[in-house]
């Protein structure tokens, strides 16, 4: 395996075609490695000596001190870039980013120059990620190394896409949801560097989590099936898939063959090799991120509860089309939960409070569900909406009179007491208690979903998204204990 | 591409350990009826049109049906031998037991371009193709993995109890499944493979038809094993 500690954590970064111009490329990735935070030497190789946001530019890699960069991040024409990286190799890099286009996309001279720059990666013992890649982003090392934003909060998460947007679609959310990440790369046109190269850093690394990628096209396939096997029983992997197509894959004489779309053995090889296939860009984020920050549920049996009627239902509907149910309520536990809340409570789940919770009784009823034995995970629902009330009370003409500052401030508390009780609770129980409510995107500063987002957890922003997450979760732990693992 | 005849495939998959229906071929209603007695195949039969060249037998009316006796039998021999075509090549006629069962799976192998010999389950029958809820994996695989592929089909209910015939043995399609598998790894230049239907009987999968293809135009060697 190719050791990327270089292209992740580097000491020091080369960064070739830097001038004063802010709209191209090698000003921007020199600014974002600066905003970051990078702690790192910066070494802007340009043409036109001077400084650039207040680094010192360089006339050549020459100037760079012996062994003080072991990274290069190259954003300038194919034709210099061969000289360029032999020079760098000279001062001790070891990994190479090319941002730089004009290569196999760009048609059979682009293509050939391709060759060449793997050929001679090769020869120096340099490892290559691109070329026409838009970066890569590793938080642990506070670098954001790309031609285009954003950068993203630190977590668990590690990203590996075979398009540049998809990868920072997963940064935004990241910023959007709290749920941070620990490194991302856009594998450019993977000419050495792929997927599974990435994968098999990231499962070594002790900063990541899970891993979270965007495929398109398989050159491959059972390589990529035999490679990536073995990582998934290490690590949990979440894999979106673009170009999904209906159309069979031959026109066959079998029936077999003509059912065989890509999709179909796409799908059916992410269920032999244990990699969660998520439907979309939304699920697939959402899903990494439940699994970077929530256990792992040991089966299939779960408990919907809720401080109102309809979202419960909506979950459970929800869960029609996944491995999940809604068990029966456990007699013991029924028994338990009648003593704390008035007679009304739907007795049986989803748990249904109807109103009747006091101060404590949210989190204590979320204790009781998540640690009985017979409960696998929990769907919490209904927080929030005390707040989204006090919203409206903060709005109007009569606040702070009439009481409104009083009952405003019960409310906003019990609604982070409640975010912080989901997150506590299932630290405790080790069960998963994955939350839901439209307010994570409609009004993010909510206290409940902000209380979840300061613990570092996912607010899912429906119930139906949240019981997709739980699913993949329940999914996987299935597929691990199926094979003894 | 080369079609091994029905019953050069039957035989096939049957020595790598799926039920394939009681069968006997010949090329006259004597030799069959006789081969009949031998291999104990009792009446109703399914007599069939058999040879490389001939695919979708359905549709040419070469499958004749729920054949009582022998005087249907020899009829139906008489029309099948009849109807053969110059460009069918050699052709014989394939009697098989009529087997019970109202849930029909379809199972098959298919060697894809990106990942190689896949395997594949699910609803069979004529609607096959338009119902398309099936499931695949790479061969080979384990029994974990067929009895997955199992769980993934949406028409669960299809497994259980059903008009009055019991739940499927699971670990019979299973053993089917990963015998099927073993057929994909282990035959050199097989593109595909169809068992359609694959029948429950008595909840165990049993194979009534069998089709297997090659990329080896020269076949005799596979034949003649």
């Amino acid at each position: 395996m190719t050791n990327l500690s270089a292209l992740f954590d580097p000491k020091g970064i080369i960064i070739t075609g830097v001038s004063n111009h802010p709209g191209k490329f090698g000003f921007v990735t020199l600014h974002n490695i600066l905003v970051s935070g990078y702690e790192g030497a910066v070494f802007p190789v340009g043409r036109e000596p001077g400084e650039v946001l207040g680094v010192p530019v360089l006339g050549s890699i020459d100037e760079v001190p012996e062994g003080a960069a072991d990274m290069v991040f190259i954003c300038t024409p194919t034709s210099i870039n061969e000289n360029l990286l032999r020079q760098a190799a000279g001062k001790g890099v070891t990994a190479a980013f090319c941002a730089a286009g004009g290569y196999r996309e760009a048609g059979p001279e682009g293509a050939e120059a391709e060759q060449r720059l793997v050929a001679l990666c090769r020869e120096l013992g340099i490892a290559l990620a691109g070329p026409n890649g838009q970066g890569v982003v590793s938080t642990p090392s506070k670098m954001c190394a790309q031609i285009v934003a954003p950068y993203a909060p630190a977590g668990r998460i590690a990203i590996a896409s075979q398009s540049g947007n998809l990868v920072s679609s997963f940064l935004n959310m990241a910023g959007h949801t709290g749920v941070g990440v620990s490194r991302a790369v856009a594998a450019g046109n993977a000419s050495v560097l792929g997927i599974a190269d990435f994968l098999e850093y990231f499962t070594d690394d002790p900063e990541t989590a899970m891993s979270l990628i965007y495929v398109e096209s398989v050159d491959d396939g059972r390589e990529m099936f035999e490679r990536i096997r073995p990582l998934a029983e290490q690590k949990p992997i979440v894999v979106v898939k673009g170009g999904a197509s209906a159309a069979g894959a031959r026109a066959a004489a079998s029936h077999t063959g003509a059912l065989a779309s890509d999709d179909a053995v796409f799908d059916g090889m992410c269920r032999q090799a244990g990699l969660i296939r998520a439907r979309d860009v939304e699920e697939a984020f959402e899903t990494a991120a439940t699994f970077a920050t929530q256990p792992l549920p040991s089966g299939d049996r779960v408990v919907v509860v809720t401080s109102v009627g309809g979202w419960g239902v909506a979950a459970v509907d929800a869960m029609a089309d996944t491995r999940l149910h809604a068990t029966k309520l456990p007699d013991d536990l029924m028994q338990a939960i009648d003593a704390k809340l008035p007679p009304r409570w739907s007795k049986n789940n989803p748990i249904d409070m109807a109103g009747g919770e006091t101060r404590d009784t949210i989190p204590e009823i979320l204790q009781m569900v998540a640690e009985h034995p017979d409960v696998d995970g929990v769907v919490m629902l209904g927080v929030g909406i005390q707040s989204n009330t006090a919203a409206m009370m903060r709005r109007g003409q009569f606040y702070p009179d009439h009481g409104l500052e009083r009952i405003v401030d019960f409310h906003e508390r019990q609604d982070a007491r409640y975010g912080q009780a989901a997150a506590e609770v299932s630290a405790a129980t080790g069960t998963p208690i994955v939350v839901a409510t439209e307010l994570a995107t409609a009004d993010p500063n909510n206290p409940a979903p902000a209380a979840l987002r300061a613990a570092g957890k996912l607010c899912h922003p429906s119930a139906g998204r949240a019981v997709r997450s739980l699913h993949h979760m329940a999914q996987y732990s299935a597929w691990r204990r199926a094979r003894g693992l | 591409m080369t079609t091994l005849s029905e019953a050069e495939s039957r035989r096939i998959v049957s020595d790598y350990g799926v039920a394939v229906s009681p069968f006997v071929t010949g090329q006259s209603t004597n030799a069959i009826v006789e081969a009949m007695a031998t291999n104990q195949i009792a009446y109703p039969v399914v007599a069939k049109l058999c040879g490389r060249a001939i695919a979708h037998k359905t549709e040419r009316g070469l499958v004749k049906l729920k054949l009582a006796d022998e005087q249907a039998l020899g009829a139906a021999c008489d029309e099948l031998l009849a109807a053969a075509r110059p460009d069918d090549g050699d052709v014989e006629v394939l009697v098989s037991t009529m087997v019970a069962g109202n849930r029909e799976l379809i199972a098959g192998l298919n060697n894809d371009p990106q990942f190689g010999m896949t395997i594949m389950v699910g609803v069979g029958g004529i609607l096959a193709e338009a119902i398309r809820d099936v499931s695949f994996r790479l061969v080979p695989i384990t029994e974990v993995d067929a009895s997955e592929m199992i769980d993934d089909l949406a028409t669960q209910r299809l497994f259980d109890e059903f008009r009055g015939e019991p739940a499927v043995d699971r670990a019979a399609l299973v053993d089917a499944l990963v015998a099927l598998a073993n057929l994909g790894a282990n035959e050199p230049g097989l593109v595909s493979a169809d068992l359609n239907p694959l029948i429950l009987v008595d909840g165990k999968p049993m194979a009534v038809d069998a089709l297997l293809e090659y990329d080896d135009p020269d076949l005799t060697d596979r034949a003649a094993s």
